[in-house]
């Protein structure tokens, strides 16, 4: 695998709450091989923004911190890079777009300036050469009429369009690494669909790397290479979307799956986890599931498991799938 | 239901912690040091006002003229005035008066701003528009102003001083509170209880007053501050309590002709103003940080 | 069939809006004429994307606001004109569910006084049969009795939405509009939510108005399902039809927008042009024709009705199906 991209290893992130230190991130470990798109799914309050936020090292006005682990971007670790590197990476080599493109563009500046500003920052470009790619930008997502909307303020975009504004920054250094977190969440089903579909022709187009951060189980399915869950902070299972929607190992990941309604299924009742997520400040001892696992033994109270590798290419965090243990139950 | 109760079972064994507001608000209340301590010195004041005339060392009202104008001393603290009288004593009884005066009219100026508010956002157009045209007309004067213009018409007196305040105070509580209220309507929850039936008074009483407690809390005690200078100026124009009261704003002008060559006469009842508007500031912004915290930039 | 508990014929509600201090008056119409029966005991949903008007018409039948033109029968009465007062009788019946579990309880209230609030209001029971009943419907809802002391921020999602739920079944109401009720919630606890709904419907007979915007939980709880854009219905029928033979357009594309979560499964999807049109200039025609596959040219000037096709109970208001129809009636 000399492809590797983006190597997270044994991430560990903190917060500051009422003068204790809260480990939100425990140990989070993923890789994205060039050309690949990886969707990292979970609940909310599961770490899952908080891995990319962690990634780009956007804590700014917050007491996040990264407290352990190593992120690899390339062949440098960039959780030791000073600020002003970081600052060249950002943007540049790896780039980020939120849930809501709203609150992530500048109210009162114009689409044009927003999008020329890294332009001009990371590419060098002087005005004339900055705003010609920028138009060009905006016409490869898909805006009508690009050379008016440059002049527009984001609050005269749809929230569809606002989206490929922030898709035409994020892409417009040409990136190795797009983050993506909920890209589509605050939009409409037609909508989405508009953009996921852009999305996944710029990603081909570009044979750029991509890590989707969703909730939603359907958006995975359909974009995704592979797939890493999290849960409580942790990563939980890893595998090919094609396993994961096969054949769930970790409880967690099954329960999630047999959850979602899906259309043309015909079931009466859903399945679903019992319980809730459990607070970072008050952690339960063992696998963070256990509470809510209808297969936990004595053991996963006590014990954290480990990540294994359960069959090739597939790992999973269970002691289900231990097998110096013999413990599985049902 | 069997299945039911087997997947809610984990959810609904939480909340093992009983919350209580009161409890929330003291914890919050005492990480902030400097309104914490200010509150003391409110308290402080308070007891004082109930207690005073009890714990003065010699008689506010009694003349003594072997000792006029005399500097601060370790018989009298702050001082003696004109006619001999001890300062300390002064200010002590002048602390139930200053306090009283602006808690009342803060207070009556409260009640009436805050039911103003609450119509005048609740029900909105033609009440709304008359209830805000007139307090921006009384905001268009000065406070001071306005005040010396109610007691011109009604004539000088402590009484009429708490009335000038109260008025005063008014539109300021009524604009507060009618923000709060447009704010709070369109919560979901008010559309909930409206959906479920609820009257208007009850929505209004159950569920959009308690909500602009908070701001009414902190701005009360801010007003209160205010309150007291503005008393103490109208008294020092002449225009509240009569000269011989022990009332600081009186005790301001008294000392006026002094302040050359006796001027703890006029510091000594200016630092306890000054004193305690300031503690109250203090604690209306600690208040605000606890209570309020949206409101911190504005 | 079962009889017939809400019937909406021709309701339609604008709201002005201004455009600037000399701006011309424009209005929006964010529902263009409802028609519409629900059964007793069944679900029935409104599915839309945002600007649909689904939301202001769940508000409208739960007289939150006054239509602008149209009737609402409840349970055989005309209630569109009703005062505030003469309401009070059909707010016992009708009782809503919102979409924020967070925002929609008093945060300053007790769990046990939030779900009292309907009986307070509508009844004159002692305080202890109230505490009881409140008891009672916490166990309903899957809450410990000892929770009902507690404040709402002290719960998850789901459990407020439960709060919000017994809340809602206290008077217990015949009918209950539901407004997104499991959108904010995440997807493990949206089922459990879900399962919630469909038991109770069960145990108490209770009618669904359920709003939403995600079609595979619609598919999952609904037995009538309304598609619509832009103010009005574009096609109603029974959930298999609108699922297994959708026949308007915008159907079709949205139900081939939403993801599904199986990889195994390939799909050609209907991908759209262009955005939702803002509802204050709506197109010409029928309002669906600027995104429409399929467009002919009389979509451009003519707004279709809402006509049944092929089989009974299944309509949709699309010029595509003019021809086929030999009986042209208006029906629902």
């Amino acid at each position: 695998m000399e492809d590797i991209i983006l190597k997270v290893e044994q991430l560990q992130t903190d917060f500051q709450k009422d003068n204790q230190r809260i480990r939100i991130l425990n140990g989070v470990s993923f890789h994205i091989s060039k050309g690949e798109i990886l969707g990292l799914v979970g609940e909310s309050g599961c770490g899952k923004s908080l891995t990319s936020l962690s990634i780009m090292r956007l804590f700014k006005g917050t007491s996040g911190e990264i407290s352990g682990g190593n992120i690899f971007f390339r062949d440098e670790d960039i959780t030791k890079v000073t600020e002003n590197q970081m600052r060249k990476i950002r943007g540049k080599q790896i780039a980020m777009i939120f849930q809501e493109p709203m609150t992530s563009l500048n109210p009162v500046m114009k689409i044009g300036e927003q999008l020329m500003e890294p332009i001009r920052i990371h590419l060098g470009y002087n005005n004339k050469r900055a705003k010609q790619h920028a138009v060009q930008m905006l016409t490869k997502v898909g805006i009508p009429r690009s050379n008016e909307i440059m002049n527009e303020f984001p609050h005269q975009l749809s929230g569809g369009m606002r989206q490929r504004v922030m898709i035409a920054i994020a892409m417009s250094c040409n990136p190795d690494v797009l983050i993506a977190d909920e890209p589509t969440t605050a939009l409409d089903v037609t909508i989405q669909a508009q953009i996921l579909d852009l999305m996944r022709k710029l990603q081909k187009e570009e044979n750029m790397s991509m890590l989707l951060i969703t909730h939603d189980l359907g958006v995975v399915a359909e974009m995704c290479d592979r797939v890493v869950v999290m849960y409580a902070g942790r990563v939980v299972e890893e595998a090919s979307v094609h396993d994961l929607f096969q054949s769930p190992l970790h409880p967690y990941t099954r329960g999630l799956i047999g959850s979602v309604p899906k259309i043309g299924q015909k079931k009466d009742r859903l399945e679903s986890i019992a319980g809730r997520v459990p607070d970072p400040s008050n952690m339960p001892k063992g696998c963070k599931f256990a509470p809510r696992c209808s297969d936990a033994t004595a053991e996963c109270h006590e014990k954290e498991p480990s990540m294994l590798e359960v069959e090739k290419n597939r790992y999973c965090s269970c002691w289900l799938y231990d097998k110096g243990r013999s413990l599985i139950s049902g | 239901m069997g299945v039911l109760k087997e997947e809610v079972i984990n959810e609904t064994t939480i909340n093992k912690s009983q919350y209580s507001p009161i409890k929330e608000f003291w914890k919050n209340w005492k990480r902030q040091k400097v309104a914490f301590s200010a509150s003391l010195f409110v308290l402080l004041l308070i007891i004082i006002a109930f207690v005073g005339p009890y714990i003065t060392p010699y008689d506010p009202y009694e003349p003594n003229y072997n000792s006029i104008l005399q500097g601060p001393s370790s018989s009298h603290l702050a001082g003696t005035d004109e006619y001999g009288r001890d300062i300390f004593s002064r200010l002590i009884y002048g602390t139930r008066i200053s306090l009283s005066v602006s808690f009342i009219s803060v207070f009556f100026g409260a009640v009436v701003g805050t039911i103003l508010g609450l119509i005048s956002g609740f029900f909105g157009g033609f009440l709304d528009r008359i209830i805000m045209r007139s307090s921006d007309v009384m905001f268009a004067f000065p406070d001071i102003i306005l005040a010396i213009a109610i007691i011109a018409i009604l004539g000088p007196g402590l009484v009429n001083v708490v009335i000038a305040i109260a008025v005063f105070t008014v539109p300021s509580f009524a604009r507060l509170i009618r923000g709060a209220t447009l704010e709070v309507k369109e919560t979901v929850f008010v559309e909930a209880a409206r959906s479920m039936g609820a009257k208007k008074t009850r929505i209004i009483y159950k569920h959009i007053f308690p909500e602009t407690f908070s701001s009414l809390m902190v701005f009360f005690t801010m007003r209160i501050g205010t309150a007291i200078l503005a008393a103490a100026s109208l008294s020092f124009l002449g225009l509240g309590a009569s000269p011989g009261t022990p009332d600081w704003g009186a005790m301001l002008t008294m000392g006026r002709d002094y302040l050359g060559t006796s001027s703890h006469v006029v510091i000594m009842p200016g630092i306890a103003i000054f004193l305690t508007v300031l503690a109250f500031n203090l604690v209306g912004d600690g208040l605000r940080d606890v209570l309020d915290p949206k409101t911190k930039n504005h | 069939m079962a009889s017939t508990i809400l019937e909406v014929r021709g309701l339609k509600k604008s709201f002005e809006v201004k455009n600037g201090i000399f701006g011309k008056k424009k209005y929006l119409h964010a529902v263009n004429g409802l028609n519409f029966s629900v059964y007793e005991g069944e679900t029935f949903s409104l599915v839309g994307e945002s600007g649909c008007g689904k939301s202001t018409a769940g508000r409208l039948i739960s007289r939150l606001i006054d239509p602008t033109a149209g009737e609402i029968w409840i349970d055989g009465e005309e209630i569109s004109k009703w005062k505030e007062s003469q309401l009070q009788a059909i707010r016992k019946k009708v009782q809503m569910v919102f979409q924020d579990p967070y925002a929609s309880l008093n945060p300053r209230m007790k769990i046990r006084d939030i779900i009292a609030e309907p009986l307070v209001i509508h009844t004159k029971l002692t305080k202890k049969e109230k505490q009881r009943l409140v008891s009672e419907m916490l166990e309903v809802v899957g809450l410990n009795e000892y929770q009902g002391n507690c404040y709402a921020h002290e719960f998850s999602g789901g459990q407020r939405q439960r709060i919000g739920i017994g809340r809602a079944l206290i008077m217990k109401p015949k009918l209950i509009i539901a407004d997104e009720p499991v959108s904010a919630l995440d997807v493990s606890v949206q089922s459990q939510i879900l399962n919630l709904l469909k038991d109770l419907q069960e145990e108490f007979n209770l009618t669904y108005v359920f709003i939403s915007h995600d079609l595979s939980v619609v598919e999952h709880i609904s037995d009538h399902i309304g598609v619509m854009y832009l103010g009005s219905i574009v096609e109603y029928g029974p959930k298999e039809q609108i699922f297994t033979n959708p026949l308007h357009p915008y159907t079709k594309a949205l139900l081939s927008s939403v993801p599904i979560p199986d990889p195994t499964v390939k799909r050609e999807k209907i991908i759209l042009k262009g955005d939702i049109p803002n509802p204050v200039n709506p197109p010409s025609g029928c309002k669906f024709h600027t995104r429409c596959p399929d467009v002919m040219e009389i979509c451009k000037g003519k707004d279709p009705s809402l006509k049944q096709i092929h089989t009974d109970n299944h309509l949709a208001a699309c010029h595509l199906y003019e021809k086929t129809i030999k009986n042209q009636s208006v029906i629902v």
